[in-house]
């Protein structure tokens, strides 16, 4: 087991290094490469659909990373950056995409079906409250039922 | 009456999500839309392949439709276009055919164009891909419309061959003649 543990420690420790050596960029802060790190986890590849820039090997992405790498070292914004690359690609290439008219579903939809749903729960339960009632014994089919239980006539 | 109806909302519902998805199925995912269609062509000024002293800028495009191609040596889909693209030029007399050698190997593609023949009128080096970065590229190969005022009117991800010329590019062109 500690052996594993050992193997597994050495393993993260390489890709580690595996990671770093594929692209060395120099900050003049930690507070810029933070923001790299941000920017480049938070757009997407627009090559490979499903992968941020980060995560992805495909050459364009490479290319975005070392853009966003020397817009960093110009002094641009981290809002001057995600717009210089959605002119360039699109909303598409935000995975937090903005909130106008194409993405309004896209934000509120899931909370539109939830309160949908709540609606129908709310609506079931009140319903089968009310059937509840309808079923319920008058005062006087009440007597009558305990006298048959009780089994007096 | 009024209860039965309602019995049918879920099934409705399904429906009409299930309709939603299979509409999202049917569409291409690499069919990213382009961010620059109807957007003027961005500005640059770059040196041509075969003559290295003359630059080729964005206003140089005005004037006619063209026909941007972003390719590569190094793309084997390019090499596939290549052909249909030297076909498709020498019909088309009134549209420019104008190439981007995409982070290639300039020996490489000049002995390229040299070989089999080159579909292009001017041939636009974009060494280190910036270029690409400003048209929105992903990757080659990719075509853009551009028509004689400058601005984008398609983008195209993928080769171009005899079919995809004439469904998609040649009623685009027509259009903007």
């Amino acid at each position: 087991m500690a052996r594993l543990a050992l193997f597994m420690i050495f393993t993260v420790l390489c890709m580690n290094n595996l990671q770093a050596a594929i692209e060395v960029y120099q900050f003049d802060s930690p507070d810029q490469e933070e923001r790299f790190h941000q920017l480049s986890d938070q757009l997407r590849c627009p090559m490979c659909l499903n992968s941020n820039l980060s995560g992805s090997d495909a050459p364009i992405a490479a290319d975005l990373r070392a853009e966003i790498y020397e817009q960093i070292i110009d002094g641009r914004t981290n809002d001057e950056i995600i717009d210089f690359m959605t002119q360039r690609y699109g909303d598409f290439i935000n995975y937090r995409p903005p909130l106008n008219r194409g993405t309004v579903l896209l934000w509120f939809g899931p909370l539109l079906l939830l309160l949908a749903g709540l609606l129908v729960v709310w609506r079931m339960v009140r319903s089968n409250q009310s059937a509840d009632q309808a079923l319920a014994l008058t005062a006087e089919q009440q007597q009558k039922l305990e006298k048959i239980l009780t089994g007096k006539k | 009456m009024n209860q039965r109806v309602k019995l049918f909302i879920p099934g409705v519902f399904f429906i009409l999500m299930l309709g939603l998805l299979l509409f999202g199925l049917g569409r291409n995912p690499n069919q990213v839309p382009s961010a620059l269609v109807d957007r003027p062509l961005p500005q640059f000024s770059l040196p041509e392949l075969n003559q290295e002293l003359v630059s080729v800028s964005s206003s140089d495009l005005q004037g006619s439709i063209s026909i941007i191609n972003f390719w590569a040596t190094w793309c084997p889909p390019c090499h596939v276009e290549h052909p249909y693209l030297v076909e498709i030029s020498e019909s088309e007399s009134d549209v420019r055919f104008i190439g981007v050698n995409y982070k290639d190997d300039l020996v490489e593609a000049r002995l390229f164009l040299e070989e089999k023949g080159s579909p292009f009128e001017q041939v636009i080096i974009d060494l280190d891909g910036s270029l690409g970065i400003d048209f929105g590229v992903a990757g080659a190969p990719e075509t853009f419309i551009v028509d004689s005022f400058g601005t984008i009117r398609y983008r195209h991800v993928g080769i171009i061959n005899h079919q995809i010329w004439a469904e998609t590019f040649e009623p685009i062109i027509a259009r903007l003649k």
